[in-house]
């Protein structure tokens, strides 16, 4: 049994999470968000879960579908918000945008444009801490897609020849951008995978942010110690497309109901009501708290200045 | 060696190798700062194909001197990712040709992090690697692939010709808060050089003028250094003073160095290894017609490689690229002799 407190900042994380992706979403469509965006939609009990277990002094690596993580971590909504719509306020000062914020005090060394290249650069984290000592690990983030890359199976093998402390955490939303896993993949159970490097491998309900908890802790315990890397197959579903112009048409709508049936926020909401007897009022008290929140953020963002065309000209001279 | 460069008097000046001094180099880093480490194929126990990084799991052991597997694309990723974290990584990639395996590690992350985090991220990685031909290693191990990193903004490109350069540029580049790709020349790591035994630097993207002259200025870099230095002995034979310029660094770039001796000699050529088509020396040739036309007396010559993959055939190889044989003529062309 978890306490309300646990229970209540699981929830106000993941439901930040929906509230963030859905809020942009619509001011994508205002035409305030331009290029990819890329929504964590369905996806929220991952990185909530993960997050949940780890220290503040050990590092994620995140993906092009990277807002969940960055605020799990403890990203500010306000930097998010601002980033997204390119203003210098922004975690980038509007030079990353979506697709490449990296929040270096909350140890989120970053999203990623390239399928599967966050992949090795979290190994790396895990060198440097090998190497100085200590006991900090490096949640690496990355999807189905990635597994098909070639720095995937380079990576699990640099991290299981050095020990490295090295979660991987295989967000199988059962699409590389359109295509389905059983298409790219005759093994559609990725973490099976592993066996092969010697990396231990765990399968968890990835809509299910206390399982996800749950496994992220007993799998971190043994990696900690220095044992080794360890991957956990997070199995999901997006609630849409690709990015936010794809409809996602190509998603059979039974599927997609089953996993809206599931849905992570539903549930992570079940369990703060059920295991943490926490009131209706309360609830609602929450999700207003979280909803003005976004709104501050937005509003922020909104009136923040632009950067300046001028000073960017200045600063790229010197290269 | 220019003398400001210069910190020791001629007692504490030894011959060293090229892959000598850079061995120092990273021996002397190591021991100054401890996040610095090596990683590479076979840099340990080995010591790396060219013998630079000799001796040194010995001293530092094999967390900082670290034999990594046949996985250039993630073993330079992690090298990113120490580098993001805190860490100061050399990783040794053997041979250019085979950054074809890490170029979305290198364009796309380590060039780009500092400027798309906003300026809060650092990437200060070092890419060690050799390249150029002279060996019959034939098309996949003999290029010479700088203008693909001289492209990407983001990225710092050295070059050194002799001992004492490799020594003091390795030194300031794994110490260099950005990426840094460090190129070697296999040719080179056998020839010797006065280094001083007391510690310098030398800092990146400053140039140096290897041979004095008024008649001719000669821009060179990496390999086409001693050859160019050849032709420029046997010029002065002939009583042409060539000016031999050795950039040692291509980003940045010392354009200073270059304009201030072309407004003297009034005529430039441009000697680079590479395949002439989209290589450094046509960037340098434009910017030198951009800001010292008036003082040019003739069209710059470019003295490259040809457009072909580097033959295997001893012959071949050599036709290939510049020889002391195509400096002299280009000389000679640029003064209507």
């Amino acid at each position: 049994m978890y306490s309300l407190e646990f229970l209540e900042q699981l929830y106000r994380t993941i439901y930040t999470i929906r509230i963030f992706e859905t809020e942009c979403i619509r001011l994508y469509r205002q035409g305030l968000i331009i290029g990819y965006f890329h929504p964590y939609l369905g996806e929220e009990a991952i990185a909530t879960g993960v997050c949940a277990a780890l220290r503040p002094d050990d590092y994620i690596v995140s993906t092009h579908r990277g807002h969940g993580h960055c605020i799990a971590r403890g990203g500010e909504l306000p930097k998010m918000v601002a980033e997204v719509l390119g203003r210098e306020a922004g975690y980038c000062r509007g030079r990353g945008g979506s697709m490449h914020i990296a929040d270096i005090s909350t140890g989120n060394i970053g999203a990623n444009g390239i399928v599967g290249a966050g992949i090795p650069i979290g190994v790396g984290a895990g060198l440097g801490i090998h190497i100085r000592g200590g006991d900090q690990v490096v949640a690496v983030f990355f999807s189905d897609g990635a597994c098909n890359n070639g720095v995937f199976a380079e990576s699990l093998n640099l991290a299981a020849i050095w020990d490295l402390p090295v979660v991987f955490v295989l967000e199988n939303n059962q699409y590389a951008v359109s295509s389905p896993i059983e298409e790219m993949s005759r093994v559609p159970d990725l973490h099976k995978r592993t066996e092969g490097y010697g990396v231990p491998a765990y399968l968890v309900d990835g809509n299910d942010v206390l399982a996800v908890y749950e496994k992220t802790s007993e799998a971190i315990g043994a990696c900690r110690k220095g044992k080794g890397p360890v991957l956990i197959e997070a199995k999901t579903y997006r609630h849409g497309g690709h990015h936010v112009n794809d409809p996602g048409l190509y998603m059979p709508k039974d599927r997609l109901e089953y996993y809206k049936a599931r849905d992570p926020v539903k549930l992570a909401r079940e369990y703060l009501m059920q295991q943490g007897q926490c009131s209706e009022q309360h609830l609602a008290a929450i999700e207003q708290q979280v909803q003005e929140a976004m709104e501050q953020a937005v509003e922020f963002a909104k009136n923040s200045p632009e950067p300046s065309v001028e000073a960017f000209v200045k600063e790229v001279e010197r290269n | 060696m220019s003398e400001k460069e210069s910190t020791s008097g001629p007692c504490g000046i030894r011959q060293l190798k090229y892959r000598e001094a850079l061995n120092e180099a990273l021996r002397e880093e190591m021991r100054r700062d401890e996040s610095v480490f090596v990683i590479g194929g076979g840099i340990g126990q080995r010591g790396g194909s060219y013998k630079v990084t000799v001796g040194l799991l010995d001293e530092f052991g094999p967390r900082r001197i670290i034999d990594a597997p046949i996985s250039e694309a993630s073993f330079t990723g992690a090298g990113v990712g120490a580098a993001i974290t805190g860490m100061r990584p050399v990783v040794e990639i053997l041979f250019i040709d085979f950054t074809s395996l890490i170029i979305d590690q290198i364009v796309n992350q380590a060039a780009k992090y500092r400027f798309m985090s906003g300026g809060k991220g650092r990437v200060p990685m070092v890419l060690r690697t050799q390249g150029g031909s002279g060996n019959g290693l034939a098309a996949q191990h003999s290029q010479s692939l700088e203008a693909w990193y001289y492209h990407v903004p983001g990225l710092k490109v050295v070059m050194p010709s002799t001992p004492y350069d490799a020594k003091g540029l390795l030194k300031s580049a794994i110490r260099d808060d950005d990426p840094v790709i460090f190129i070697e020349h296999k040719l080179l790591y056998l020839t010797e050089g006065p280094v001083p035994q007391d510690e310098y630097t030398i800092e990146l993207g400053v140039g140096d003028i290897k041979h004095r002259g008024s008649d001719v200025t000669i821009v060179a870099w990496s390999n086409m250094v001693p050859r160019t230095l050849a032709a420029a002995r046997k010029l002065a034979q002939e009583g042409i003073e060539a000016e031999v310029i050795d950039l040692r660094t291509l980003v940045p770039l010392d354009k200073e160095v270059i304009l201030d001796s072309v407004r003297k000699t009034e005529h430039l050529v441009i000697v680079q290894e590479a395949v002439r088509r989209g290589g450094v020396a046509s960037d340098i040739a434009s910017i030198v017609q951009a800001e010292a036309f008036d003082f040019l007396d003739a069209p710059i010559e470019i003295v490259a490689g040809k457009n072909t993959p580097i033959p295997f055939n001893v012959h071949l190889e050599r036709a290939a690229v510049p020889q002391e044989a195509d400096i002299t003529g280009a000389v000679r062309k640029v003064l209507h002799l």
